[in-house]
This record gives C-alpha cells, sequence and structure tokens, in this order.
C-alpha cells in the first residue's frame, strides 16, 4: 500500500456522495454528467488516437497527458448515456491535475463508497470501475513508475 | 403482406405527440441508463425505473401487487389509463416496464414505435419539466403469471422440446461468452444455452429506424428461421428477463402468439443453477 494521500477533489466529491439519500445521488451523478467538458475541437476530429474503453456500454474514449509531474485527462462520452458521463465527470474533475502517485492511490471501490451501488446495476457499475481503472493505468504509464 | 395480429397495441411518435394533453393517456417512459429520462423526456412523461421501483430491492422479484399499486398510483396512473411506453434501445426497456404492468393487470398498454431515439430524431420537443399527474388510487391485480415463466417450467419445457427462444447474442446462445460482447461479465458461471432453444437475438425483430419489423419479417424470423408456429407454447429468455420481454411482446401481440411466457430469471439464474442441464456449440 502506498502512502500517498489520494487526490483531495475526489475525495471531498465523494465525502458529499456518501452523505447523500438515493434520489440526491442521481440528481449530483446528473449534474455531473450535464457539467462534465466536451473535448477540445482539435481531440474531437482526432477521436481515433484516443484509447477505447471497451467495458462500458457506450463508446467512452479517453486520453491522458502529463504536464509538470501532474496527469490531464481528456473523456468523450455520449450525452445520451448520462450515467456513464456522471461517473466520468466525478472522475474528470476529482482527478485532473492530480499526481500520479495520488491517482495511483484511489481505491478502486470508489462507486461502494459513494453509495452508488445501492442505485445502479451491477453492470453498470463494472464498466465505471474499468473507467477508473484505465485512468489508473494511463496515471503509471506516464508518472514512468513500475508495478506498485 | 399480413398484418400484425395487434396493432392497436402500437402507436406512432405522430400519435403521441398528438396526444400529449390528452386526459386519458399516460405517458411511460423507461430506459436503460437510469438518468436519461431526467437529461429530456417526452412533455408530461412519467419515468418508471425498472430497476429501483419495479424491482423489490432485498428478494430477486419484482415488487409486490400492493406496493406496485401504490408506486403506480402516486405517479398519477389510474387503471383506466391508456399507457404508451417508450424507451431507449430499441424500447428495450419500455418492453420490460409493459410486460410487468401486465402482469399486475394494466389492460391498456401500448408501446411508442421506434422509441425514445425516433422522437429525437425527428426534432419533437423534450423537457426536463417533471409531470404534476395528481395521485390516484390504482388498483393492481394479478399477479398473472401466464405471461411469466420460472426455473421449473423452463426446465419442463426443455424437457419436453417445447419451445424454447434464447434472445440473446449468437456468441452468448454457443458458450463462447457468458456475457453480451463489449458488455461487462455480470455473473453466470457457465456459458450455453437452455437444451433444445433457438436463438433469434431480440434485436432481429427491429428494423434500422428502430420501428418493429413488418409482420411478413417476424413471420419470416420466428417461424422461418427458428421453427415456431402460430400458437404454439413459447418460453423466451436472455439474461435477466429485459431483452426477452421484448421477443414476449413480438410474438403475442405482433404475431399474436396466446401462450408465450418470459423466463426473467433466464441466464444469470439458469447459468448458476446446479446440475440442469446445459448444451454448448463451442
Amino acid at each position: 500500500m502506498s502512502d500517498v494521500a489520494w487526490p483531495e477533489t475526489l475525495q471531498g466529491i465523494i465525502e458529499e456522495f456518501k452523505e447523500a439519500d438515493s434520489e440526491e445521488r442521481l440528481e449530483m451523478l446528473l449534474e455531473f454528467a450535464m457539467g462534465m467538458p466536451d473535448l477540445p475541437a482539435e481531440l474531437l476530429s482526432a477521436r481515433d488516437t484516443m484509447e477505447q474503453v471497451h467495458e462500458c456500454q457506450s463508446p467512452v474514449f479517453l486520453l491522458a497527458k502529463i504536464d509538470d509531474g501532474k496527469v490531464y485527462y481528456y473523456l468523450d462520452v455520449p450525452r445520451e448515456a448520462p450515467t456513464v458521463r456522471g461517473f466520468a465527470g466525478i472522475l474528470y474533475e476529482g482527478l485532473n491535475g492530480a499526481e500520479p502517485a495520488a491517482i495511483l492511490a484511489t481505491p478502486n471501490d470508489l462507486y461502494q463508497r459513494m453509495g452508488l451501488h445501492k442505485v445502479l446495476s451491477p453492470l453498470r457499475l463494472r464498466g465505471l470501475t474499468a473507467l477508473l481503472g484505465r485512468m489508473k493505468r494511463n496515471a503509471q504509464e506516464l508518472g514512468g513508475g513500475g508495478p506498485g | 403482406m399480413v398484418e400484425y395480429a395487434h396493432p392497436q397495441v402500437l402507436v406512432s411518435t405522430a400519435w403521441v405527440a398528438e396526444h400529449l394533453n390528452d386526459p386519458t393517456v399516460r405517458i411511460i417512459e423507461s430506459d436503460e441508463d437510469i438518468l436519461l429520462y431526467d437529461v429530456g423526456h417526452i412533455p408530461k412523461a412519467i419515468k418508471v425505473d425498472w430497476q429501483n421501483e419495479l424491482q423489490d430491492q432485498v428478494v430477486r422479484d419484482y415488487v409486490n401487487k400492493e406496493a406496485f399499486g401504490k408506486l403506480i398510483g402516486d405517479k398519477g396512473i389510474g387503471n383506466d389509463h391508456t399507457l404508451v411506453f417508450y424507451g431507449d434501445r430499441n424500447n428495450w426497456w419500455a418492453c420490460y416496464a409493459l410486460w410487468v404492468f401486465k402482469m399486475y393487470g394494466h389492460q391498456d398498454c401500448r408501446i411508442m414505435n421506434g422509441g425514445r431515439q425516433k422522437w429525437i430524431d425527428e426534432g419533437r420537443e423534450l423537457t426536463t419539466d417533471r409531470p404534476n399527474h395528481a395521485a390516484v388510487t390504482y388498483t393492481a391485480s394479478g399477479p398473472d403469471l401466464s405471461i411469466r415463466a420460472f426455473r421449473q417450467e423452463a426446465l419442463d419445457h426443455s424437457n419436453a422440446r417445447k419451445p424454447l427462444i434464447d434472445v440473446r447474442s449468437p456468441g452468448e446462445f454457443s458458450g463462447e461468452l457468458t456475457h453480451m460482447a463489449d458488455y461487462p461479465q455480470e455473473g453466470a458461471l457457465r456459458g450455453g444455452h437452455i437444451p433444445g432453444a433457438k436463438n433469434v437475438p431480440w434485436g432481429q425483430a427491429v428494423a434500422a429506424d428502430g420501428t418493429f419489423k413488418t409482420a411478413d419479417e417476424l413471420k419470416a424470423l420466428y417461424e422461418g428461421n427458428a421453427g415456431l408456429n402460430a400458437g404454439d407454447d413459447v418460453i423466451a429468455y436472455c439474461r435477466i428477463g429485459e431483452r426477452s420481454s421484448h421477443t414476449w411482446f413480438v410474438l403475442t401481440y405482433l404475431l399474436g402468439y396466446p401462450n408465450v411466457r418470459n423466463y426473467d430469471g433466464s441466464w444469470t439464474e439458469w447459468g448458476n443453477m446446479v446440475g440442469v442441464p446445459i448444451e454448448k456449440d463451442v
């Protein structure tokens, strides 16, 4: 286990979800779905250079870059898939700009900590976990670290 | 040209647009993605969440008759309403919701042909406003188990070599996959199909624009390819009974088969049961 703390922004979001009831959780997820920025124009036309997250039921594309030791993600999730988009929005806001080691310290059972397992189907949750897994793997590769 | 057996169960997007304010009609959206309704829905449409509302949260089953009646009445749906269901993914979940409503005895249930996608493609109005239908008292009846099959009935059907239609993808049917292609594994320990079942993937009943295929095409699909005969006693199944409720709808209402049951336990039950027979093609 690493001693590094996982990103504080993400911890804050997870905490808010944990304290909410089921209906509020879905509303918050929807807000993250609506609030997630679209891809910048130069990536919109180059989606094929991004990694597809096949575990998600909808076409989800991911790209990570490192700048000055911090990881920046670009995520493309169709608006017709608000559940996936909401979770992607949480990870986008919670992990963007964090250092690779902090991202790698993020627990894999996020959705359980957020209480989402009570409102989403197992099928969806696996896709969401896979998205986090890929984002962590990107962070690991960009950070130049071997298997932690 | 053959007609649908019960053409009144299908309404067009135009029909729905004309009946948005009809007090005898309630429009119901049921989606796989349970947030989709909140992004925008047909004006006055009521959301029914298959997962958090129709299913019991403890036992693997549907909510009971009383809970169903309360849920539906609170949404402002009365026993005499004409219900029009629509949703994402070619009305897959709309058919699932309709099936549950039929199980609890709702008389007039219809599907908006083409579903959510067709409505959007036609540039029709969407809103995020929630409907404010006043709550009413709804009296559910049943459950009508003539449309629902349990595992023992599926086993009896298999042993007697009566028609079973497996509506999953060919890869799931053959046993190569234990889940849908591109979908994550959802907990079936064994792959394959119920012995004797014929494979007709549910989506084959739908045309490119999301509407149901013609009666002629459906007949060719189920009677030609899969060897069903009109009036057969059929059990349809898939993974958890959602895709097969779509096929149940097609066989029952569009082709007019009087004895079709949906085995909602489906592969997530069969593929985990100890000792039941399984056929594999790989």
